[in-house]
């Protein structure tokens, strides 16, 4: 039940990118087709997890007895731009395809601030271990909902006749705010 | 280029957050009120400035391999600095930003900066560049902040202006997509007409 409300809190009360507004840089970069928004899902699940464990473990068995934890955030940050960089690797070697179409975007998942603040807030909210997997998981399952969604309406969106300063980010930007204003229903459920 | 137009274009022709799209997540995560704004707009000057500095001094002797987690941890160390003397001075700023402060480490406009002008100008231009581009940062932070805290409370940087309840929905999350979106084609409008050009 505790992780119940853990994944259901994290997917639809909190959403990643549509109510803490972590994310936002892949999540209006590469929203444009709901292929390559996939991809970066996928792409954020696997760093994400894999992170959130390291990092964790690291905060436990590293700074704390060390008494260094003000190291944190430089710590946090090079261990995920390293596993960025792996995964980049293994992207390249298994799915030249899909490499192709993330291109550019792969690189800043190490600045997806999602990756670092979901590992920041495990520490903040005090959970086990378990629980900061399962949460990791859920975010980023939130995160690839949050652009599945966006991607769906931005397809469309293209097509229509905008007035001409709003056309491309803006009307994006307000879908957005549209569709946090949806994910707003949730509150209070849990 | 001349330094007062490298100053310069920071602020409209190369604006962070209106043109290049960049840090997002802080323009959108603390600006409910202007003050909040401010804050984290100029600790990201701070940060932009001294990594830009830094970085152009040690450029030649970083191998490009490592050059981007060498950036990094030039950068985080910064962003270190800024929060430890944030918790100690301001601790009240320091509890409304919260994860945003550490969180400038991720801002892709910083890594942006260091990777594709600091890495490969001289010291005074990458100086001059961080300061125009973080405080184009930080007016745009403010002037969304403003519009929020005037449509969502009817106050500016805290003090009220009309009494009443204002729209609540310009404090919480959609708000903040929504101002932006409005602000963002404002500024495009803008420069497409007094600027046709420059598309």
């Amino acid at each position: 039940m505790e992780y119940f409300i853990i994944v259901f809190s994290a997917i639809f009360v909190n959403n990643i990118v549509l109510a803490q507004f972590l994310g936002i840089c892949p999540f209006l970069g590469v929203s444009k087709k709901i292929t390559t928004s996939l991809g970066m899902a996928g792409a954020v699940v696997f760093v994400m997890t894999i992170a959130t464990l390291v990092t964790y473990l690291i905060f436990r068995f590293i700074l704390m007895p060390l008494d260094i934890i003000y190291l944190q955030t430089i710590s946090y940050i090079l261990v995920i731009a390293a596993l960025v960089q792996m995964v980049e690797i293994v992207m390249k070697k298994v799915s030249p395809a899909l490499y192709q179409a993330l291109g550019v975007y792969l690189p800043l998942i190490t600045t997806n601030c999602a990756i670092l603040g979901v590992a920041l807030l495990v520490i903040q909210n005090d959970y086990n271990l378990m629980e900061s997997v399962v949460f990791a998981i859920a975010n980023a399952i939130g995160f690839g909902l949050a652009i599945a969604l966006f991607s769906g309406i931005r397809e469309h969106l293209a097509l229509l006749n905008l007035p001409k300063g709003m056309e491309g980010v803006p009307a994006a930007l307000i879908i957005a705010g549209l569709l946090s204003m949806a994910f707003m229903g949730f509150a209070g459920v849990v | 280029m001349n330094q007062l137009s490298n100053f310069k274009k920071g602020f409209f022709k190369e604006n962070a957050v209106f043109v290049q799209l960049l840090g997002m997540c802080p323009t959108l995560g603390v600006t409910s009120t202007a003050i909040n704004g401010l804050g984290m707009g100029l600790a990201t000057t701070f940060v932009l400035l001294m990594s830009s500095l830094v970085v152009s001094v040690v450029k030649e002797y970083i191998p490009a391999k490592v050059r981007i987690p060498s950036y990094i941890v030039i950068i985080a160390s910064f962003v270190t600095v800024v929060d430890l003397v944030m918790a100690g001075y301001l601790p009240a700023l320091h509890e409304q930003l919260g994860l945003f402060i550490p969180l400038i480490v991720v801002n892709c406009l910083v890594l942006g900066r260091a990777e594709s002008y600091a890495s490969r100008q001289s010291i005074v231009s990458s100086v001059v560049d961080g300061l125009g581009m973080g405080l184009g940062f930080t007016m745009a932070l403010v002037m969304l902040g403003m519009l929020r805290e005037l449509l969502g409370s009817f106050s500016l940087f805290g003090f009220k202006l009309v009494e009443g309840d204002g729209i609540l929905m310009f404090v919480l999350a959609p708000g903040a997509f929504i101002a932006l979106g409005l602000l963002t084609a404002l500024i495009n409008h803008l420069r497409k007409r007094f600027n046709p050009a420059s598309k």
